[in-house]
């Protein structure tokens, strides 16, 4: 187990570098000039825009500029600046990650809790009006886009009823963040719950669960212990993938609630072309999908005890 | 009878959500009266606030509360008036001698003097200060010593600036420039104090400066807390408390907050929400001209856009766009059609009139015949390009283009051509790579005719994206700047925009207003020749 866990981490290493040249490179490919882009409508002048660049490093041979940037970010921890503002990128960053990860957690928890309730009742009655009740609503749930989805709650809830505020405001309360978590994690539990019900009523039918009903075991103990551990691994592997979508993709949630978190920096950034910035997210972001996608790999032995680590 | 009292408990909960979201809606104002805080809607500054270094409006509204200049234009008339300035003399339109007047001080009680505003304009045209508005002492003698084309710097300042007095300093021009201390009240001409060269990044988080507000509080990305200065020395004292800017991810999410009352002015109104501006505010809504100006610019360096006798193509374009429709139902009236290259908030003793006429005006029969006698569209197809990722510009570019087709009667004849990225866009303009008219916009910097016309058409100039060339042009606009007499300099300039109305050098689209709306705490609410709220002068209830 031990030795399992320090290969997949050495393992990251590679990983990450690939990643970052992949991102860097692809950043730097897209066409135009930030720094140009900062003058508006108006004209640049020639020497001004030069010398910026030149400040900025953007002058310097493509590997340069990368192996620069990488030195900075492992002996130094420093990702650069931005060229909009100047302002340092962890400053950004820190800014922005902690407002994401509240978003995402609740988020998280959300789908986590009412998309595995709704798959559980709709598993253990399948077939049932409770199932078909929760199919016809998490078919509903995949099928509005998000932003539909986002202002519904806005006009409904902040505007018709009164009961929250419309946007979240500078001070990022978590009782602004109840709504915009909702949408977000509403298509994920939508998909959660679809899982959850499919892997129960499947093995629903297993031998084991048989045997375990013969033995004798009370009825909860063979639904929370024998037939949920078995049940939890796809959708655990679903859960995993989503914390990464859930910081990362939440550009349309994050502008209709006013949430000043990573999807809408990284959206801005490919507009702007921040070239340092991006990257910067997209590496913590890697970081975090590697980190989940060990714990996922070592909550499988926990949940099934047939899948061992050497 | 369980069904009333179901409803009985709904209203109840519903009353109780509706008193506590009041009370929070209060918290974000506090304070009324003369003493009240007034909230409003910001976007993330592009550039460090530094006053030569800002050229958009997010940061232009921090430094039109914190700064004043020499000359500051009336919110009104757009008039430039001494503020700073005792008195700015000149016999010759290139040397100028500027008093500052007594009893000015910063806001951390240092004074305001020659040396402010000297030791500022050489930082802000300094090459190693990278400020983006540098150009603008470009006409100041020396600029090319501090600010080379190529190459490193030769010296640290300008020649033509001396300090002769604590309170007086002589500015000399490379070329007669009789119009230049207008162009005084813009922010980059601020002067600084000298926390600002020895703390540079303590002055960057905390700007410091001499206006009616101070920095309370700044958090770059979210918001920033201004307080009234109660020993602001000016006329122009604050009539509220303080302003607090606050970020918006999007003009929607702040337009909901004004609407849902967190929120007591918002500048800028998404187009989306433009129907519902009356019923959500009444004439709680400010739509008036600003200083900005729509163009198609040509080519002119593609051999295929720059033919003799292509003067009545261009002229024939014109023609084929119907402004008004166009303003009307794609713009909701928040644009007005163009009938010259400059902008209405100069009047017309700042040189507005409608010098286009009926170049500017929709006629198909006229458009069809002067496009053929022009030689046609090169190619048989035009493509306007526009920059797709911010602005909207798609919806009028296809406007115009279905505009034209109608008026052509040829389905092919114009075509948009969206560009991913603003950067993209800019780059590709700037490098003179269009094959095709593009959009282009210009906000003025200072109210003079003087702005619209030479930075944009003048031979090799700054934003002269098309490389437009006329010598007829150049020599009247040089005649303009030679003049000393304001009338006659405005004249001449209307001549040179008479010749670029006869090579149709741009095609003059429409003048963009300012909008704004806010909510019933405030009121006494305007919006400058620069679409920048005059927060001075807000009023809370």
């Amino acid at each position: 187990m031990g030795r399992y866990v320090a290969r997949r981490l050495l393992q990251m290493i590679p990983v990450f570098l690939g990643t970052t040249l992949l991102i860097f490179l692809m950043v730097y490919s897209l066409p135009g000039d930030p720094v140009a882009g900062m003058f508006g409508d108006k004209g640049a002048d020639p020497a001004t825009l030069a010398k910026i660049r030149h400040d900025l490093g953007l002058d310097l041979p493509l590997w340069q500029q990368y192996w620069n940037y990488m030195t900075d970010i492992i002996l130094h921890f420093d990702f650069g600046t931005q060229i909009r503002n100047g302002r340092p990128i962890t400053e950004v960053l820190g800014e922005a990650f902690p407002v994401t990860l509240q978003l995402a957690a609740l988020a998280f928890a959300f789908e986590l809790v009412f998309g595995i309730g709704l798959g559980i009742i709709a598993g253990l009655k399948a077939g049932r009006l409770a199932d078909n009740a929760i199919l016809i609503f998490t078919l509903l749930i995949i099928s509005i886009p998000v932003f539909v989805l986002g202002f519904i709650i806005k006009m409904v809830f902040a505007f018709e009823l009164g009961w929250i505020e419309p946007n979240v405001s500078n001070d990022q309360l978590v009782s602004e963040m109840i709504a915009p978590a909702i949408v977000l994690g509403g298509l994920s539990l939508a998909y959660v719950a679809r899982l959850t019900r499919t892997s129960m009523a499947e093995n629903l039918r297993a031998d084991y669960m048989r045997t375990a009903v013969a033995k004798g075991l009370p009825r909860r103990r063979v639904i929370g212990v024998h037939l949920m551990r078995n049940s939890m691994i796809p959708v655990v592997t679903f859960l995993g993938t989503d914390i990464g979508a859930l910081m990362g993709g939440a550009v349309v949630t994050e502008r209709i609630f006013n949430i000043k978190g990573v999807g809408g920096l990284i959206a801005e950034s490919i507009t702007r072309r921040e070239g340092s910035t991006l990257v910067g997210l997209v590496t913590i972001l890697v970081i975090i999908y590697l980190v989940t996608s060990l714990l996922i790999d070592l909550l499988y032995a926990v949940l099934d005890p047939r899948i061992r680590y050497a | 009878m369980r069904g009333a009292t179901h409803a009985k408990w709904a209203a109840l909960a519903t009353a109780v959500a509706l008193a506590a979201t009041a009370c929070g809606g209060d918290d974000s104002g506090g304070g009324s009266g003369a003493d009240g805080i007034v909230s409003s809607s910001w976007g993330d500054p592009q550039n460090p606030l530094e006053p030569a270094n800002t050229n958009e409006v997010q940061g232009g509204k921090v430094l039109s509360m914190i700064f004043r200049g020499l000359k500051q234009y009336d919110p009104k008339t757009g008039e430039a008036k001494d503020m700073l300035a005792e008195k700015i003399d000149t016999t010759d339109s290139t040397n100028f001698t500027i008093t500052v007047k007594d009893g000015w001080t910063f806001s951390n009680g240092e004074k305001v003097t020659a040396k402010s505003f000297v030791d500022a304009w050489n930082y802000g045209a300094h090459l190693k200060n990278n400020q983006k508005n540098a150009y603008f002492f470009g006409q100041i003698e020396g600029y090319d010593q501090v600010h080379p084309e190529k190459g490193e710097p030769t010296a640290e300042t300008m020649s033509g600036l001396k300090v002769t007095g604590p309170q007086t300093f002589t500015v000399k021009l490379t070329q007669k420039f009789s119009t230049w201390p207008i162009t005084l009240g813009y922010a980059a001409f601020s002067p600084l104090p000298q926390a600002f060269y020895t703390d540079h990044a303590a002055w960057l988080s905390k700007p410091i400066g001499n206006g009616p507000y101070t920095v309370d509080s700044y958090s770059k990305g979210s918001q920033m807390a201004l307080k009234r200065w109660d020993g602001y020395p000016g006329a122009d004292k604050a009539q509220n408390g303080g302003i607090t800017l606050k970020v918006y991810t999007d003009n929607n999410t702040a337009y909901t907050d004004l609407t849902a009352g967190n929120l007591d002015l918002v500048d800028d109104v998404p187009a989306s929400q433009l129907k519902n501006v009356q019923a959500d505010l009444g004439d709680r809504y400010i739509n008036v001209p600003a200083g900005i100006i729509q163009t198609l610019s040509f080519p002119f360096y593609d051999p295929a856009w720059n033919k003799p006798g292509q003067e009545k193509l261009r002229q024939g374009l014109s023609m084929a766009i119907d402004r008004n429709q166009i303003t009307e139902t794609i713009f909701q009236k928040t644009r007005t059609p163009a009938v010259d290259w400059t902008s209405p908030v100069l009047g017309e003793e700042g040189g507005f009139k409608d010098i286009c006429g009926d170049f500017c005006k929709y006629d198909a029969a006229e458009a069809k015949k002067l496009v053929a006698e022009g030689g046609g569209i090169p190619g048989g197809t035009m493509k306007i390009s526009y920059n797709a990722d911010t602005g909207s510009h798609k919806e009028w570019v296809d406007a115009v283009c279905n505009s034209i087709n109608r008026a052509l009667g040829n389905n092919k004849a114009c075509v948009g051509n969206p560009v991913g990225t603003f950067a993209d866009f800019r780059n590709q303009v700037t490098q003179s790579k269009m094959d095709g008219p593009f959009r282009a916009g210009w906000q003025m910097d200072y109210p003079l005719i003087q702005n619209f016309l030479q930075p944009l058409y003048f031979t090799n100039a700054s934003s002269n994206d098309g490389k437009y060339s006329d010598p007829e042009f150049d020599k009247l606009v040089n005649e303009a700047n030679a003049e000393a007499d304001t009338a006659k300099a405005i004249g001449l300039f209307q001549q040179a925009e008479e010749v670029l109305r006869d090579d149709m050098g741009a095609i003059p689209l429409w003048y963009q207003n300012g909008s704004a709306g806010y909510s019933e705490r405030v009121s006494n609410v305007s919006l400058n020749p620069f679409s920048v709220p005059v927060y001075d002068q807000i009023k809370v209830n």
